[in-house]
Formats: structure tokens, C-alpha cells, sequence
């Protein structure tokens, strides 16, 4: 942890008229961690997760990526920089099949990139892979509306993994699915953070959560309440009064 | 099949469909000719906005029009020959279509139709008012009475050119479609944020789009005097030019360059039977029937229904 952070939050604030959605957000996170996020309904994780993706603009703070600053960005930009997410409901595109909808990202961000690119008559086989990667690949040809909820999470997470990214944010790609299949994800996200890719997961599971997370963050009615070890986290007073209440 | 061949298929079908009509030899197959070819072109203009990206656009009587009346200008003030006047009224409005797109495409779903809509209002206005195209006393476009190059009747040259800005815009739309840039119109169809999230730059590409398709509706707008030799605002501005071009599409199928040509051959082509059999004022209706009829049986068009024939077997 002594490079310079992978991503760093710098006093970010954003408000939706007169409510105060972030308050003044500093979160660091290292190149290679596995971060956790958690916090109760409405206490501003997406909306987090959409000011660093560019999806919305912060009025206060600085968001910087690889040592840059990134704000003022829009979305597609900083996907290039190596910054993407999968969404908390599966945004597939419908009308593409599933190797389709993977082949965006990557002539929109791997190709667009400087450097080389995925030749054109690698990318079918490219997309082919990922789909093997998350256990899709006998439904390349399919279209989304075919697939079940948990291959709807599993195509997202595909797509995000198809842009190369640096980071991967994702916002609670767990949410109803059954045990085994929360099991599924997260070994499909340490896998890829084995590969080199930094993960921040937004999540309620809390089995996961603490499965998959090196730090764990808490937001609460957009203030960040804790940041540190999950063990120690979950038994911070603080953090169990916003969960239990007094 | 590559570009390339595509290319060379579609010349050939060109260059018989022009053989066939000197052979039938008939000035009015020429003039019903025209239109549905004309219409061939808007409706598949409309498609690269409106099926590729999902924008619709209810504007095409302005982009049309602009083609049209700069056509008006140019041939009060020059001489030059039609298909100069084809790409400068493909510039005119392709640039208006920039424009619009760039105060405009902020607006999603039906507040991006309004607007065009309003765009239509707007333009019909100027070109009232302006006094040197005729204002709506209309303007009077005398075309010799003998085609260059090709000889015969005048109209077959126009005929001509239509068929060969239908031959481009066929090309393009396909190699659009086959493209980066279609996976990317695509997908800001099905969900423009996650079309950003993906990286594809979705304000730069609704541009490129709208200005591509506003131009070709410009270009197909620019002979247009020429044809009618007298045109004032409510022709150019007909209503029936954006019900057109947004039902072919519609009924033939938005998904590939195809649709709009079906829809175009089969609903012009109608119209052009109609009007000479009942009468020219049954056209709109036709085209509302058959939407309405579409809508229950095909609402994916024909090229829908053939692919969900296809899949199913």
C-alpha cells in the first residue's frame, strides 16, 4: 500500500436538490485490493459508484484514476482509462446476442485504447472466452431475454470484464441469488482479482462481503462511517447502530 | 458478402431497373418511378437515425425541404448541374442536422421527437417568409425539356440520379450495419447508459448519425424542383413526406437495411396505384391502415416476420 492508490476520492460531494446525497467522500483505493462496500438502502453507494464512473457529476471534491484526474470525464472516457462497472440491475443490450454485447466494450474500449487492439478476427473468439469464463459460452448465439437472473449477472459482469479494466466496480451483482450462485460470483471476482484487477464490490450479502473483502467501507446517509479491517468494521458500535438502529 | 460486391450487386440491379424502364419506354413509370425511389431513400435516411439508434425523428419534411429549396437557390443564382446541387443540399441540411442534434439530443424518447417536430415548424417558417425562394407564393423551376448524357425525356434523368443516390445510401446503410459504428448505434439503442459504460462515445455517434441522416434526406429533397418544376412550403413540407418515411421503415422492418426498402417499394408503389385508380387523397389513409394493420400482426415489420418465421423452424 505504498504506491500511489489506484483510485482516489477526494472530498466528493454531490447533492439532488436540497438533499445531500455524498457528504464530503475520501476513500483511497490501492492498486490489486479487494474492497467491500456496504451501507443501507439509500445511504448513497450508486450514487458513488455513478460519480466515479462519470454516470453523474460530483459539484465538490476530486476524483483521480491512475494518478490523473478524471473528473469532468464522461462515462465512455473513463471506461478507456480502464474504469468499469456492471450495473445493480442487468442493463444487457437486448437486441445483440451475448457474444454481441460483449464485442461492444471491446471495439468501443479495448480497441479504442493506444496501442494494439484485438484484431478483428480475434474478437469472436475473444468474447467466446469470457462467455466460457463466467459459464455462458454454450449461449453465445442467444439473446438475453433468453437467460436466467443469475446468467442476466453473470452477462454484466462479462461485459465489464470484456473493457480490460483496471478496476471493476460492482454494484450488488448478488442481489437474489440463491447461495451456490452467490458462491459462483464471488470466485468469479477473486479470479479476477487474481488476474490483476482491482475489485470494489457494492454488496448487501453480508456473507459475501465479508468472504470477498481485504477493507471494508460503510456509507451511511452519504457519510463514510468506517474504513478498515471487515472484522473490525462490523463491530464498530457506529456501524451496528445504523444497521440495528439504538 | 463484402462491401465491395454488395456494391456491385446493387449497381447491377440499378442499371436493370433503369434498363427495364427505358424498355417499357413510358414517361409515367419514370414519374411513379421517381417518388418510389425517392421514398426508398428517406425512409432509409429515417432508418439510420431512427431504427439503428432508436431516435425518431419527426422532422424529415425540414431536412427535405432543405434539400429542396437549396436547390431553388442555387438555380436562381447558377448553373450548375443537379448532382452539385444534390451534395450541396446534402451539406445544407446535414449541417442543420448537426446542429439540431447538438441542441436536441440531450432529449430521450418522445422529447427528442418533439423537438424535431418543432424543428419542421421552425424551418416551414423561414422559407415562408423568405422572399427570394418565393415564399409561399412558391417558385417556379424550368427544366429542359431533354436529359443530358442520357437523351430522352428529362424526367428519366432525374430518375437517374435518384436511382444512383439509392444505390449509395443502400451501400452506406449496410456498411453501417455490419460496422463498428452499427454495434455502436445499436447499442446506444438498446440502453445508452450502458453504452456508455461500455465505451462507445454515444453523443459523438447520435450526431454522426443524425447528420448522415439529415443529409441524405437533403440529398433526396434536391431534385425535387426539378420534378415538380413548381414548388411552394406546403408541398415541400408535406406531411406526407414524414408519414412516409417513418411508416416504410416501420413496416418493412428497422432492424437492417432491407426493411426500409420493402416497406418503401410496397406502400410507394401502392400509393402510386392508388393515386392513378381511386384518388391521390386516399394515400394517408392507406398508410394509417396499414400501420394500424402492422402494428397487430408484424410490429418487428416484414423483415421481423420473416426472421421469427426462420427462427421457429
Amino acid at each position: 500500500m505504498n504506491a500511489a492508490p489506484l483510485l482516489r476520492v477526494e472530498n466528493l460531494g454531490k447533492r439532488f436538490g436540497g438533499f445531500v446525497a455524498l457528504d464530503a467522500i475520501h476513500l483511497d483505493v490501492a492498486q490489486g485490493e479487494r474492497l467491500g462496500l456496504i451501507g443501507p438502502n439509500g445511504s448513497g453507494k450508486s450514487t458513488l459508484v455513478n460519480c466515479i464512473c462519470g454516470t453523474l457529476r460530483n459539484e465538490s471534491g476530486r476524483v483521480h484514476f491512475s494518478g490523473a484526474p478524471i473528473d469532468g470525464l464522461a462515462a465512455h472516457e473513463r471506461t478507456r482509462l480502464g474504469l468499469a462497472r456492471s450495473f445493480q440491475l442487468p442493463r444487457p443490450f437486448a437486441t445483440l446476442s451475448l457474444a454481441e454485447n460483449l464485442r461492444i466494450p471491446i471495439l468501443y474500449t479495448v480497441n479504442a485504447r493506444p496501442g494494439a487492439g484485438v484484431p478483428a478476427r480475434e474478437i469472436e473468439a475473444r468474447c467466446a472466452d469470457l462467455l466460457s469464463q463466467v459459464g455462458l459460452a454454450d449461449k453465445a448465439t442467444q439473446l438475453p431475454r433468453d437467460l436466467t437472473q443469475i446468467e442476466m449477472r453473470k452477462l454484466e459482469l462479462a461485459r465489464a470484464m470484456a473493457a480490460q479494466p483496471k478496476l471493476l466496480i460492482s454494484d450488488e451483482a448478488m442481489a437474489g441469488l440463491s447461495h451456490n450462485e452467490v458462491d459462483e460470483i464471488i470466485s468469479l471476482l477473486i479470479r479476477l482479482n487474481a488476474q490483476g484487477v482491482t475489485v470494489i464490490m457494492i454488496e448487501h450479502i453480508m456473507r459475501a462481503v465479508m468472504e470477498f473483502s481485504q477493507r471494508l467501507v460503510v456509507l451511511v446517509a452519504g457519510r463514510k462511517i468506517a474504513d478498515g479491517d471487515p472484522r473490525e468494521v462490523v463491530r464498530d458500535p457506529e456501524v451496528v447502530r445504523a444497521y440495528l438502529g439504538e | 458478402m463484402g462491401a465491395g460486391k454488395f456494391f456491385g450487386l446493387l449497381l447491377v440491379a440499378a442499371a436493370v431497373v433503369f434498363g427495364v424502364a427505358r424498355w417499357i419506354d413510358n414517361g409515367y413509370v419514370f414519374f411513379a418511378g421517381y417518388v418510389v425511389l425517392q421514398y426508398i431513400v428517406l425512409a432509409t435516411a429515417w432508418n439510420i437515425l431512427g431504427g439503428y439508434t432508436g431516435y425518431v425523428n419527426f422532422g424529415i419534411g425540414a431536412f427535405f425541404a432543405l434539400g429542396a429549396y437549396s436547390t431553388v437557390v442555387l438555380h436562381k443564382l447558377t448553373s450548375l448541374p443537379i448532382p452539385v446541387m444534390m451534395l450541396v443540399g446534402g451539406l445544407a441540411a446535414g449541417i442543420v442536422g448537426l446542429g439540431t442534434g447538438y441542441l436536441t439530443l440531450r432529449l430521450r424518447g418522445a422529447f427528442f421527437s418533439i423537438a424535431t417536430l418543432a424543428l419542421a415548424v421552425v424551418v416551414q417558417t423561414l422559407i415562408t417568409n423568405w422572399d427570394f425562394v418565393g415564399g409561399s407564393r412558391g417558385a417556379y423551376v424550368l427544366r429542359p425539356r431533354v436529359a443530358p448524357l442520357i437523351g430522352g425525356d428529362y424526367i428519366q434523368y432525374l430518375f437517374l440520379l435518384m436511382l444512383g443516390l439509392m444505390v449509395v445510401i443502400l451501400a452506406v446503410a449496410r456498411g453501417i450495419e455490419r460496422s463498428r459504428l452499427g454495434y455502436g448505434f445499436a447499442a446506444i439503442r438498446d440502453d445508452e447508459g450502458a453504452a456508455e459504460a461500455s465505451g462507445v462515445p454515444t453523443l459523438r455517434l447520435k450526431l454522426f448519425a443524425t447528420a448522415l441522416s439529415g443529409g441524405f434526406m437533403g440529398m433526396a429533397g434536391a431534385p425535387l424542383p426539378y420534378y415538380v418544376t413548381y414548388l411552394d412550403p406546403a408541398s415541400g413540407f408535406s406531411l406526407s413526406y414524414a408519414v412516409n418515411s417513418i411508416a416504410m421503415p416501420l413496416i418493412g422492418g428497422t432492424a437492417t437495411w432491407l426493411g426500409p426498402v420493402i416497406g418503401a417499394v410496397l406502400l410507394g408503389t401502392l400509393q402510386q396505384v392508388i393515386s392513378v385508380t381511386i384518388s391521390s387523397a386516399v394515400n394517408l389513409l392507406i398508410v394509417g391502415l396499414m400501420l394500424v394493420g402492422f402494428v397487430i400482426v408484424a410490429p418487428n415489420g416484414i423483415m421481423g416476420l420473416l426472421q421469427a418465421r426462420k427462427g421457429r423452424r
